[in-house]
């Protein structure tokens, strides 16, 4: 009896063990694959400089335009989904503590949310920006983004609201705190290092996604002054170059996207470091 | 000034079923008074009616009057903050804010609207002491108020409190997460703590009703069955209730 209890826990032992280190081998993959078609396409060029006339054919130039293009919209709609989603969150778990059937709804909703492909958004903000009166723009494309990231953004706060122990909030009221003075002196402080994860996770959703930018950020050459004109965008940008029939090019769409996943590494070391900070 | 807590025909039901029933009570002031029974009678939930805590319970119904200083603390448009800041509470197991000690302290200052940082210095080793922390913690005020042992925290919880300087402190089984040494030290801070505070005590433990207790309420099922001073209450019970858990409790 007892070998074969032995015989069990190390079975799921391997097979535990096997699942988490393919997932570790595929990722490895993913990335090494990327480095080795893009690293040598990844010259100071690609990164400083803007695509000159007949790059997507193998001529000059970088994708200096789609860095801040990509780095501005997933930005912008980071901080706008911040703006909107933060009160969201504290509003669902600080007001609507004792109504718990409303509160359901609205994490249902959010979760729905969350489920719709970023095609849908990108169609959502289409019509949206058309409806303005407004052209494919840096605007439109950080509104759409920030729709798309706000349900993200709002359920993992939530989720770190919701695992903060009620008798902490208490002990704030029962010391004579309103619930403003609970929310961001007590709650706040407490959520921190989740709600950068928060802010994290959603920044990599944005800046990733390619399908809701398609048509309301538009694609262009240069770098954008003004939130009404058009933006180019990493992902769009490894799209376009992915397609071409030119060997060169495609290696170029690998250094792109080398260039996207070390910007999404470098955030999320920054954002670690803060969050460090409040533990 | 000292605050006096008259409570009449207090109910409060979480949606059909009664939890209190016909609560009728005057706390005395500058004395503990200990609200004693067994778990799940209603006493917490007494307590929270007195802050206004159970507010964020959902779904309780609570009728009749808590006077404090002979206000309504249920009437319409009664600032709820502001009732709360009259007491100080010890809960269960202390919860330091996600902050320094000595910021733990100052928070409470602050609530109170005090700005003066030399002033809050001074107050923040002042409420230290008053609980015998200040010469453990002296050198690591800046230190997060979690690295502090559980008896430590308990005793900066009843510091912050304080520093909001309520009339009552409202305490519901403070010792029950403590070692024998530091619920020993709380017994005998309530016991210095009575000649300024009006001191109500939750606990379900007899020995401490005994120590502790100038007043006692002996609480079944959501009503007060007997209540009165220990030395009767204790030798000499009148309800079978009470009888039963005497026996029970030693």
């Amino acid at each position: 009896m007892k070998k074969r209890k032995l015989l069990e826990e190390r079975f799921f032992r391997y097979l535990t063990g096997a699942a988490a280190w393919s997932l570790m081998a595929i990722l490895l993959l993913i990335i090494g694959v990327i480095f080795y078609r893009g690293f040598n396409a990844l010259t100071p060029d690609m990164i400083l400089r803007l695509p000159k006339g007949g790059f997507y054919y193998g001529g000059e130039g970088g994708v200096l335009n789609a860095i801040v293009g990509s780095l501005y919209i997933a930005g912008g709609a980071t901080l706008l989904a911040i703006l909107a989603g933060f009160p969201a969150a504290l509003f669902i778990n600080v007001h609507l503590i004792r109504f718990t059937r409303t509160r359901n709804f609205i994490r249902y909703l959010l979760d729905a949310l969350w489920g719709i492909p970023s095609i849908v958004y990108g169609a959502f903000g289409f019509t949206l920006m058309l409806l303005m009166g407004m052209q494919a723009s840096l605007l439109a494309g950080i509104i759409t983004v920030a729709l798309l990231i706000i349900p993200i953004m709002v359920r993992t706060f939530d989720e770190v609201l919701s695992t903060i122990p009620r008798g902490l909030p208490e002990a704030a009221f029962a010391l004579g705190s309103t619930n403003t003075q609970t929310a961001f002196r007590v709650i706040f402080r407490q959520g921190m290092p989740g709600f950068i994860t928060a802010v994290l996770l959603s920044f990599g959703r944005g800046i990733g996604d390619a399908a809701s930018v398609l048509f309301t950020a538009g694609y262009t050459d240069r770098i954008p002054v003004n939130l009404d004109e058009p933006a180019a965008t990493l992902p769009l940008a490894i799209f376009f170059q992915l397609g071409s029939p030119i060997p060169e090019v495609r290696d170029r769409a690998f250094a792109s996207a080398i260039i996207l996943t070390v910007i999404i590494l470098i955030i999320s070391i920054i954002s670690r470091a803060i969050g460090h900070k409040f533990k | 000034m000292q605050s006096t807590i008259a409570i009449s025909n207090l109910q409060v039901q979480a949606g059909s079923q009664p939890i209190l029933t016909d609560i009728n009570l005057e706390i005395p002031v500058n004395r503990i008074t200990v609200l004693l029974g067994p778990s799940g009678c209603g006493k917490t939930t007494l307590l929270r009616c007195m802050n206004r805590l159970n507010d964020l319970d959902k779904g309780l119904k609570v009728s009749g009057r808590i006077l404090i200083d002979g206000e309504d603390i249920y009437a319409d448009g009664v600032y709820v903050p502001g009732v709360r800041q009259k007491m100080g509470l010890l809960s269960q197991r202390p919860w330091p804010l996600p902050m320094s000690i000595a910021h733990n302290i100052a928070y409470g200052l602050k609530l109170k609207g005090e700005r003066d940082k030399r002033q809050i210095t001074h107050k923040v080793e002042e409420h230290l002491r008053q609980v015998g922390l200040w010469d453990e913690v002296r050198h690591r005020l800046g230190a997060p108020a979690t690295s502090l042992s559980i008896g430590q925290q308990q005793r900066l919880c009843l510091a912050r409190g304080l520093a909001v300087q309520p009339s009552i402190i409202l305490a519901d089984e403070p010792t029950s997460a403590l070692d024998p040494t530091s619920s020993k030290i709380i017994e005998n801070l309530f016991r210095q703590l009575k000649q300024q505070y009006t001191i109500i005590l939750v606990t379900h433990i007899l020995r401490q009703a005994k120590r502790l207790a100038d007043h006692v309420v002996f609480m079944s099922d959501g009503r007060i069955i007997e209540q009165g001073p220990p030395d009767q209450l204790f030798t000499n019970p009148q309800s079978p209730q009470l009888r039963d858990y005497l026996v029970d409790g030693n």
